[in-house]
């Protein structure tokens, strides 16, 4: 696959993952790679390990308001720190997950590890060259940032 | 008012989507009794429970839901199994299907798309 059809993989399961779940569409912004920088994480980013036919990494990581926000949309009551990592470990899962149904059964998945808190940084594989996506939903900005070879 | 005829036990390693599986249900003839983080957890509460129905998430840690699934349908052959997974690939869903799984519905889903879903497994639909 190219590097705009993985794009797109990913692209179409932020939209579907949005429009579905708390039932307001996102945007995604230009996707551009981010060369000789790490990209930026936010409060909270889940990730997922891919292994099998690709190997990488994929993230999401979104800053505690969005979340916040998002489990409101979700009828949740408990915005606690453990269900904030809750959730967007739940969304890197997904995001990765949906990607099967183009990359197929030997695209495997971890379960979410997440990070909290701005400073930490993801362990990407050695010359790997992270593709970020933006996500603006509502007046929040999110990222997938997605790190396969 | 009948009493529900059927007993949920709801497995996913997310307190969010067990929560959410929870609220979700709008079937009268449901009533959820228990809900477990991951393959193992399921299979002691199935002991102690005795569901006639359970979602199951697939990606989980300690055992996962392929496994869990065979087991269950072992000790229980007529319990019904809703899988409920991220995994959106085809042979994920014959695999579960195949170990004994009744149903299949991707995540993400809507309330709608649940009670749907549940609806059918319990009709045998």
């Amino acid at each position: 696959m190219t590097l705009e059809s993985d794009v797109g993989v990913f692209v179409a399961g932020v939209l579907s993952y949005f429009g579905t779940t708390v039932q307001q569409a996102a945007q995604c912004g230009t996707p551009h790679l981010a060369l000789g920088e790490r990209p930026e994480i936010s409060d909270y980013t889940g990730v997922i390990q891919i292994s099998g036919k690709r190997t990488g990494l994929v993230a999401f990581t979104a800053p505690k308001s969005m979340l916040s926000v998002m489990l409101m949309r979700m009828q949740e009551t408990d915005m606690s720190h453990e269900n904030l990592c809750d959730l967007v470990g739940e969304i890197a899962n997904t995001l990765s997950g949906n990607a099967r149904r183009d990359f197929g059964h030997q695209f495997q998945i971890s379960v979410p590890e997440v990070v909290s808190g701005r400073g930490g940084a993801l362990e990407y594989p050695a010359h790997g060259r992270p593709i970020v996506i933006p996500i603006e939903w509502r007046n929040y900005h999110a990222r997938l940032i997605v790190c396969l070879q | 008012m009948d009493a529900p005829q059927h007993r949920l036990l709801v497995v996913d390693d997310s307190n969010v989507i067990r929560k959410r599986i929870e609220r979700a249900n709008e079937l009268p003839e449901i009533e959820f009794v228990g809900a477990a983080r991951n393959g193992r957890e399921a299979l002691e509460l199935h002991a102690q429970l005795r569901p006639t129905l359970v979602t199951m998430d697939l990606t989980m840690p300690e055992m996962d839901g392929a496994e869990c699934v065979a087991k269950l349908v072992q000790r229980d052959p007529q319990i019904r199994i809703l899988v409920i997974s991220a995994l959106a690939d085809k042979l994920t869903a014959i695999d579960a299907l195949e170990k004994g799984a009744s149903g299949f519905l991707c995540k993400p889903f809507t309330d709608r798309q649940l009670n749907e879903a549940l609806r059918k497994l319990i009709s045998g639909g």
